[in-house]
């Protein structure tokens, strides 16, 4: 890899320019405090690896440090694949600087330190070893030793890539080991002196209100926390919290609205209500020659954990300390303040881990829920947890979607193309619309409902997300219409619209090719000239058999994108079994990532991806009727289980372009993948989602 | 106040009987590598041995554990990661990790009664136990290598 010179600094180093920000030094060990959050995707053990290649030490002298709000850089939203993207500069370019004021020792030159077992069964190779341990102990010393205000912009830094020592090696996970051994490792775990534990009793549907409560109510052992619609409990002894959740619940009388659309005609809903209109493209089109529509559902975030926080405000109520497992703390610390009138420096946060975390969940919501909770015993901390079907039914959902594409194809090319898409929005993260955000905040005395989630400008984002195809189609016109009300809550959830318009956008490149008699591989080819998109589908095609034959009724389907139009390529071949039910037997996902940090980290978020996306694509739907949600557990929001999981073989395209992300690049090729597949075992077309056993027989009746 | 045996030690709780026994684990015991999930015993990720039968601990109330030996993920833990837990770090089979301590107890007990399990019998046997990060597959590679190394 060449070394290349940086001489611009990167943004989150111009938005956090001090070098205490991001390095201390304690127990001998560089600390480098980072503003990205574990979210189960493994970016602790990527910038840990990042970050030792950047100072120029073993990774073993090197601690990360997650985020909080009282130190560390703020580096926003840990979201949209980007913390890789952003980070690699930004440490790169630290390191770089510390490397220059602090006098880094010379790298073991060879072997790597890749490989220093090697060297310590060579005898004489032991004593430059040693030698460098004692230099590398004396560069920690020196940079501990640096001025925490030096101010990092005013540097001439030559940053750059490489030499990689970490970089690229399959550094294992540092946060696994806690987890498979059942240590307390997780936000829940947390047991501070003094612990009570809390719970929110939530209305009975979306646009209930609180009618009453019995002014007399009481519960052994708990303190009720009310205020409007917002009620909840809490005390020392679990058990007690949850028996007097139980009784608050029985005793509570609702008032209840009928505020949901048919979920039956979804699609239907969508297309009528009101909306904004946004032109990505408005190019004069031609007549199409096949026009197709496609809708998803909205789907739950489905997290393993519910959402749970800690809050301790101090004994005179003044301030107040927050755990969350929030994707962004900075935000969440305004819209609290916000929310409650306080002064921002009221409030501080830190990052603790949950479950796996696929977007915008219950994580902000939980957080405010904490702290009302804890301001009603100020000096106690209180353990705020979610039921499970709170986790599912008042997390934001992720949007049902509806879009219909037209094409015109010429002597087997696409000359022509219009899209249009509906959605609700895809953002309503703490501070959107100009209002804090926070569930509790609709429930609390003289609160109000919710605005709307909006779509962030520009077609990388929300419901636009991967509208835009990269295929050379001729004239376009491509249109979002993104609905402006919520009878359900809505936000960013893992892909967002991509999951969606790829699924649409490549089911129709199927059905284009079938029209033009043509491979749907060869198809795609035909209209791509970017190499490393061509790259993919090809070497997709070749890992999976991509024309060989297939036993009757298992069919073999393709699904491409590259990411946001500027993120990760993927290509992904599906091959599934339709008997009386939909098996997804095998994907084959092949993606290019740029410069892989950690090359069994990708492999294990893109099958992850896939897993999941396969999940959204063929079992699961937000059931509700005109009240309330009705998919309350994991009976009714079944998602994919272990006998019905597919393999899936991952392949890296070697590559040192810059990194780019790779959780979100699988999941709208998966279900495209699917599709496609289910058409070429059957001959029928299902462009509703989820491909269930149901939407096939009715694909087929409505074939015959 | 109830008796029970907790990874080899004999404890006493003073809870009332119907208390769950993940409760019971993780806010009377301070065991929390016992997950709580969903609290309807329809997630797996809270799952212990109970007289060596792994069940879920949300839905098994304190009097049901009376008496009884549990084994918990820390427990399987105590003289080193078993089988199971050292194959899961060794294929790096998780993303979150939140449910993979049940996963750890679920995979055990069906090593402990069939050490011949093949990859169809171990996806079975997990099929109460719900993954959303999408790691199915390395886990089920995972508990076939383990195998290997039960002793």
């Amino acid at each position: 890899m060449t070394a290349t010179h940086q001489r611009t600094v990167p943004a989150h180093v111009e938005a956090n320019p001090r070098l205490g920000t991001w390095i201390s030094v304690a127990d001998g060990t560089v600390e480098v405090h980072v503003g990205k959050v574990e979210l189960g995707q493994g970016i602790l053990t990527a910038l840990h690896q990042i970050a030792a290649d950047a100072l120029g030490l073993p990774p073993e002298r090197v601690r990360i440090r997650t985020a909080r709000t009282d130190s560390g850089p703020d580096q926003g939203l840990t979201a949209g694949s980007m913390s890789v993207q952003e980070s690699t500069p930004a440490l790169r370019y630290v390191g770089a600087a510390v490397r220059q004021l602090a006098e880094e020792p010379p790298a073991v030159s060879s072997p790597s330190r890749r490989s220093q077992s090697d060297l310590l069964r060579n005898q004489r190779s032991q004593s430059s070893l040693l030698n460098h341990r004692e230099a590398v102990t004396a560069y920690v010393e020196r940079v501990a030793t640096l001025d925490p205000d030096t101010n990092l912009t005013g540097f001439t830094i030559h940053a750059g890539p490489g030499p990689d020592f970490v970089v690229g090696t399959d550094l294992p996970r540092l946060d696994l080991p806690d987890k498979v051994l059942g240590r307390p490792r997780f936000l829940a775990d947390l047991r501070p002196e003094g612990l009570l534990h809390g719970r929110v009793l939530r209305p009975p549907s979306v646009a209930a209100s609180l009618r009453s409560l019995p002014e007399t109510w009481t519960a052994p052992g708990v303190e009720l926390v009310g205020d409007g619609s917002f009620l909840g409990v809490v005390g020392e002894r679990e058990d007690d919290v949850d028996r007097a959740l139980a009784a608050v619940a029985a005793a509570a009388v609702w008032e209840e609205h009928e505020t949901l659309p048919d979920e039956d005609d979804l699609t239907g809903w969508l297309r009528s209500a009101a909306s904004t209109r946004t032109e990505v493209v408005s190019d004069d089109v031609p007549p199409p020659t096949r026009t197709a529509s496609y809708s998803k559902p909205y789907l739950f975030h489905a997290s393993i954990a519910p959402s749970c926080a800690l809050a301790e405000w101090t004994a005179d109520g003044s301030a107040v300390h927050v755990w969350t497992h929030s994707q962004g703390i900075h935000r969440l610390r305004l819209a609290v303040a916000d929310a409650l009138g306080l002064e921002v420096e009221a409030v501080s946060l830190e990052h603790a881990e949950n479950a796996g975390c696929y977007g915008h969940n219950g994580a902000d919501d939980a957080a405010f829920d904490a702290v009302l909770l804890a301001r009603a015993v100020p000096g106690r901390p209180v353990l705020l947890r979610w039921s499970r079907s709170d986790e599912l039914g008042w997390g934001p959902l992720s949007p049902a979607m509806a879009s219909t594409v037209s094409a015109r194809l010429v002597d087997g090319r696409i000359d022509g193309w219009s899209y249009d898409v509906w959605s609700q929005g895809h953002a309503s993260r703490p501070g959107y619309a100009g209002h804090p955000g926070l569930l509790a905040t609709a429930h609390v005395s003289g609160g109000t409902p919710l605005p709307p989630a909006i779509d962030p400008p520009g077609p990388a984002f929300g419901s636009l997300r991967n509208a835009v195809p990269l295929y050379d189609v001729g004239s376009r016109a491509i249109t979002g219409h993104v609905v402006t009300e919520a009878p359900l809550r809505t936000s960013a959830m893992r892909s967002l619209g991509a999951f969606h318009n790829v699924f649409a956008v490549e089911s129709f490149l199927d059905e284009l090719a079938a029209d033009a008699g043509l491979d749907p591989v060869g198809f795609r080819l035909a209209h791509l000239t970017d190499p490393r998109a061509r790259a993919v589908i090809e070497r997709a095609a070749a890992e999976s058999g991509w024309g060989t034959t297939l036993p009757e009724s298992v069919g073999r389907g393709i699904g491409f994108a590259r990411y946001k139009g500027l993120g990760a390529y993927c290509a992904i071949v599906a091959e599934v079994e339709v008997g009386t039910e939909l098996r997804v037997r095998r994907l084959v996902v092949v993606a290019d990532l740029g410069l892989v940090i950690n090359p069994d980290g990708a492999r294990n978020q893109l099958s992850g991806g896939a897993v999941q996306a396969t999940s959204w694509t063929t079992v699961e739907r937000v059931r509700f009727d005109r009240r309330r949600i009705t998919s309350n557990d994991w009976e009714s929001y079944p998602i994919l289980r272990f006998p019905a999981a597919p393999r899936v073989d991952v392949h890296l395209v070697d590559s040192d372009q810059p990194p780019l992300g790779a959780g979100e690049g699988a999941q709208g090729p998966t279900a495209a993948a699917i599709a496609n597949a289910v058409h070429a075992a059957l001959g029928v077309r299902v462009r509703d989602l989820p491909i269930d056993s149901e939407a096939i027989v009715s694909a087929i009746e409505k074939e015959e | 106040m109830t008796t029970l045996t907790v990874n080899g030690e004999p404890v006493e709780v003073d809870r009332p009987d119907d208390t769950p026994l993940l409760t019971v684990l993780r806010d009377a015991l301070g065991l929390v590598g016992s997950r709580f999930g969903c609290g309807q015993g329809l997630c797996g990720a809270c799952t212990v041995l109970l007289d060596g039968k792994a069940v879920q601990s949300c839905d098994t109330p304190l009097w049901q554990a009376a008496g009884a030996s549990v084994v918990t993920v820390e427990g399987l833990a105590a003289d080193g990661p078993n089988p199971v837990q050292q194959s899961l770090i060794e294929h790096q089979a998780a993303q979150c990790g939140f449910c993979i301590s049940g996963i750890v107890v679920r995979a055990t007990a069906l090593l402990d009664e069939n050490p011949a399990a093949d990859a169809e019998q171990v996806a079975a046997a997990l099929e109460r136990n719900l993954c959303r990060c999408g790691s199915h597959q390395r886990i089920v590679d995972a508990v076939l290598a383990a195998r290997r190394l039960t002793p």
